[in-house]
């Protein structure tokens, strides 16, 4: 079959990502031809201020090498401008502005045309010296006439200006910015950070004139520019002019071949959700040049969004729409911080939180609406702006959290791995990643050198924060300190995995809506992209199938990870380990005898006592499982799955001359109620009998503490990865209604749980007050969900000696042949 | 001229699942059968480090190594990027529901 043709004008960064995004998907559906005006194969438009303040280099700043081109078969054609289509006979002509024509013929056309600086219509505007910031020739111009003139002026006190400024004073020139409006970056930031940013800009040695208009440019006898001068008659000397007012999208192609433009705004090509013109369903737009539902982008995030979209449907897959985006910016001027995202100038129906220390030079502003985040402006402090942009991008409701919010993400107990939560003072040799040992050094050296720009990326190259993932919040302000406010931040709608576009809650909503009671089903209804998943969505589409249709969904024990597979726990050299259950932590002569014996028999290495008082043996050879779990003759302890682990315990009113209640017996009904009960993760309870709390009830998905009227009950704590005191949930009277509403709140957690997601982040994710309306104020509500978990755990086999009902293939405990 | 040796019958492995040929003396060898019936053999090591890869979760033409979820490509044993590496690979032959390993290749690597 002859290969679709597609061109793309355009050999910038989201014309290339798109193509990146569907080599991914579709690598062998098209012949590409790729045509960019500019003679440089696609590089990083964000870095050209550290380019031109001399942080790197342009060799540093290429994303797509040549090679990339050539490996992937693209014809690359550079330094040739497209100059028109024929789109009946669907043709491209670019020139190479020697008279030189190329013709490329089309099935489906991307235009990435980007955009154009705008030039103030003033007189003097094509005096020599004079020119915008977009490119590599704008950055190569601008530092020729640093190393030969003292006098710079940069028009426009916005993103691009500053930086432009500050590049230039580093390299030495005198430079003042003229500048409209009564403050800096007035689309970023409110009065009171801009000011602050200009006080440190001008401890810096820039100039500036506000509210200040340009009158004419003035040139001298060689037609170079000399000076510029303001309505009000100022002169300013100026061997060198940045025009930086303002971007527009470049749409000459498309308003030459006939493409609706907006006339709205800052203009752009029309697209739709799928980013098709709207036009000619053959021309696709995405980037600075599109305009989608009136909006036309300037930052890389939104940009990458809508290459991804456009990927999907060039790659004929028709899934996936783009409803826009909310972008945050971040000024990529070394030592200064600032932050906006949002709504930040706030308004009608809105609420203001500020913290202003003009001395420290921190200014922080929060709007709130409705309960959400719906705007932030930080200055001099910004190491929360990625966690403000995530409460913002997820309209997660702060009621909760209001009075702690201004003060940070490590405020709310989240504090990061190895108690770090500011990844900018980090040394470059501090270990981020504490999994993979990956240090700050090399993942900011990774996002630089191979243009990373997503979390997934930095996963991927690095491995940082690719195990436990405490480390995530870290990565991702590295990402945005060292690719600047324009990476991409992982959407709010996440995807399960690479096999699909579909969301977890999209996943559990499905399987519930459509009663899907297989895996097979549930890919199929959900298109996924691949024949049975992966080792990522597998396990949880079991998951959610067993949890949502209990009795009814079957359970697949190849879609499961090895050790809930096997029922036990594999080691680092392929032996694994045997936890038996020890109810609320109480044993026996008897049944230590049987583990003393059983370890002498299986020649068991290692026998320690764990943190969940039960005894774990180690080093357990496959062959031997079904024979340690017979000879031991104790229930399995599912310390290998993500189910109810341990009860733990103290000892209680039974002995303890300070207890108040029974924990012990509390604690033995309670394993006894819920053992066998899978989740979306592991789960951990404890009981105290006194507030003294031995049994550390404070850190446990379920802690249950004892107190002399009764029992105070807690939820979302965790000991793991980062230690989260968990919230107090309700005080109880009776054993019954411990029962009751622990049993009832874990079964909320099973059913609206994310696989692999602890019932600290479930909580964090719906809010507390969600949960205490389903299982505290609605009384039936918590009596089904109690019943429905009862109904799910009857009956349920004990895997190490029901095997078949279980589902546990034996085959697997001996070899198939031996040699 | 091949010295095929018989396995195992297809069915003897799970579909998407993974069984182990046990060798006295040298690490095992893992035989694979992908959810069309397609059937794969790797040495029993990840390319990382060491996991055994008749462990693991098979999806596709590929398995994911159960100690650090690596995925190694079934046809090839190449670690799928940006990882890097190889687990050994052993002809299969499968002819009439019956898998068969090369016995001299089992014997040598």
């Amino acid at each position: 079959m002859k290969k679709l043709r597609l061109v793309l004008v355009g050999n910038g960064m989201a014309g290339v990502r798109t193509l990146e995004e569907l080599l991914k998907i579709a690598p062998d559906l098209y012949e590409i031809t790729v045509f960019g005006a500019e003679p440089h194969p696609n590089y990083n438009r964000i870095l050209l201020s550290p380019v031109l303040a001399g942080e790197q280099t342009v060799e540093q700043i290429v994303l797509n090498p040549l090679d990339w081109y050539a490996e992937h078969g693209i014809t690359l054609h550079l330094g040739k401008t497209v100059v028109g289509v024929d789109r009946q006979r669907r043709i491209v002509t670019a020139s190479d502005g020697k008279g030189g024509e190329v013709l490329a013929e089309y099935d489906r056309l991307l235009l990435a045309t980007g955009s154009k600086p705008f030039i103030l219509p003033v007189p003097g505007k094509d005096l020599e010296g004079v020119i915008a910031y977009r490119d590599i020739a704008d950055t190569e111009a601008m530092i020729d006439a640093a190393a030969r003139f003292p006098h710079a002026v940069v028009i426009g006190g916005g993103l691009l200006g500053l930086e432009a400024a500050n590049g230039l004073a580093k390299r030495g020139m005198k430079v003042s910015v003229v500048h409209l409006m009564p403050w800096l970056m007035e689309r970023q930031l409110d009065d009171v950070a801009g000011g602050l940013l200009r006080k440190s800009l001008e401890e810096r040695g820039l100039q500036f004139h506000m509210g200040a208009q340009t009158e004419c440019l003035l040139g001298n006898d060689d037609g170079r520019v000399r000076a510029l001068k303001l309505k009000d008659g100022t002169e300013l000397p100026a061997d060198l002019v940045v025009m930086a007012a303002g971007i527009r999208p470049n749409t000459e192609l498309a308003l030459k071949i006939g493409l609706h433009c907006a006339n709205e705004g800052r203009g752009g090509i029309v697209v739709t959700d799928t980013l098709q013109t709207v036009t000619d369903p053959r021309i696709y737009s995405v980037g600075e040049c599109a305009a989608h539902r009136g909006i036309a982008y300037g930052l890389v995030a939104p940009l990458f969004e809508q290459g991804k979209v456009c990927a999907t449907h060039l790659a004929e897959f028709g899934i996936g729409r783009y409803t826009g985006s909310q972008v945050s910016t971040k000024l990529k001027v070394t030592g200064i911080d600032l932050f906006s995202a949002g709504n930040f100038a706030g308004g009608e129906g809105t609420e203001e939180v500020v913290l202003s220390d003009p001395y420290a030079g921190v200014y922080k502003k929060l709007v709130i609406k409705d309960d959400k985040l719906v705007g932030a402006c930080l200055y001099g402090d910004t190491v929360d702006g990625s966690w403000y942009f995530k409460l913002l991008r997820d309209a997660r409701n702060v009621n909760d959290i209001r009075d702690r919010l201004m003060f940070g993400e490590s405020n709310i107990g989240d504090t990061g791995h190895q108690g770090h939560s500011k990844a900018a003072s980090m040394a470059d040799s501090d270990e981020v990643c504490g999994c993979n040992g990956v240090n700050k050094g090399s993942i900011c050296k990774a996002i630089k050198e191979k243009g990373l720009f997503t979390l997934d990326e930095v996963r991927k190259h690095t491995k940082a924060s690719a195990s436990c993932g405490s480390c995530t919040g870290l990565v991702e302000q590295l990402l945005m300190f060292t690719a600047g406010g324009d990476y991409s931040k992982a959407p709010a709608k996440k995807a399960m995995c690479g096999c699909t576009d579909t969301s977890h809650q999209e996943a559990r909503d499905a399987i519930k809506a459509h009663k899907l009671l297989t895996i097979d089903g549930v890919y199929r209804a959900l298109n996924w992209r691949t024949p049975n998943g992966c080792a990522s969505c597998r396990p949880a589409i079991n998951y959610y199938l067993i949890s949502t249709w209990p009795k009814e969904a079957l359970d697949d024990p190849q879609s499961r990870y090895i050790n809930e597979r096997s029922h036990a726990n594999i080691q680092k050299d392929g032996t694994y380990s045997v936890i038996p259950r020890m109810w609320g932590g109480e044993t026996s002569s008897s049944e230590l005898r049987r583990i003393a014996d059983a370890v002498d028999k299986y020649q068991i290495p290692t026998v320690k006592v764990t943190g969940g008082q039960r005894i774990d043996l180690l080093g357990v050879k496959k062959e031997d499982l079904v024979n340690v779990w017979k000879d031991i003759g104790m229930p399995s302890g599912h310390a290998y799955a993500k189910a109810l682990r341990t009860v733990k315990t103290c000892v209680g009113s039974e002995w303890c001359r300070f207890g108040t209640q029974d924990s012990t017996q509390m604690g033995k009904d309670l394993e006894r109620a819920l053992w066998r009960m899978y989740a979306p993760h592991k789960v951990k309870l404890a009981v105290s009998g006194c507030p003294r709390n031995c049994a550390e009830s404070g850190i446990k998905d379920v802690g249950v503490i004892g107190v002399d009227s009764g029992w105070e009950i807690y939820v979302g704590g965790n000991a793991g990865i980062k230690t989260e005191v968990a919230h107090f949930f309700c005080k109880l009277k009776t054993p019954e209604e411990v029962l009751e509403y622990s049993g009832a709140f874990l079964q909320l957690y099973r059913e609206e749980g994310w696989y692999l997601e602890r019932t600290v982040h479930y909580i964090a994710r719906v809010g507390l007050d969600h949960v205490k309306k389903k299982v505290l104020d609605d009384h039936e509500g918590r009596k089904s969900l109690w019943a429905r978990l009862q109904f799910s755990l009857d009956g349920e086999p004990d895997p190490w000696f029901e095997h078949e009902k279980a589902a546990v293939d034996t085959r697997q405990f001996t070899p198939v042949g031996v040699l | 001229m091949v010295n095929w040796t018989r396995i195992c019958r297809v069915e003897d492995i799970p579909r998407l699942g993974s069984r182990r040929v046990a060798r006295s003396g040298a690490t095992d060898v893992a035989v694979f059968r992908a959810a069309d019936d397609h059937v794969f053999a790797l040495l029993d090591k990840c390319p990382h480090k060491g996991g055994p890869l008749s462990q693991g979760i098979v999806f596709g033409h590929s398995v994911a190594c159960p100690l650090h979820n690596w995925t190694i490509e079934l046809a090839s044993g190449e670690a799928r990027a940006p990882d890097v590496g190889c687990a050994a690979r052993f002809a299969v032959k499968l002819e009439g529901g019956e898998v068969f390993l090369d016995a001299a290749e089992l014997a040598a690597k």
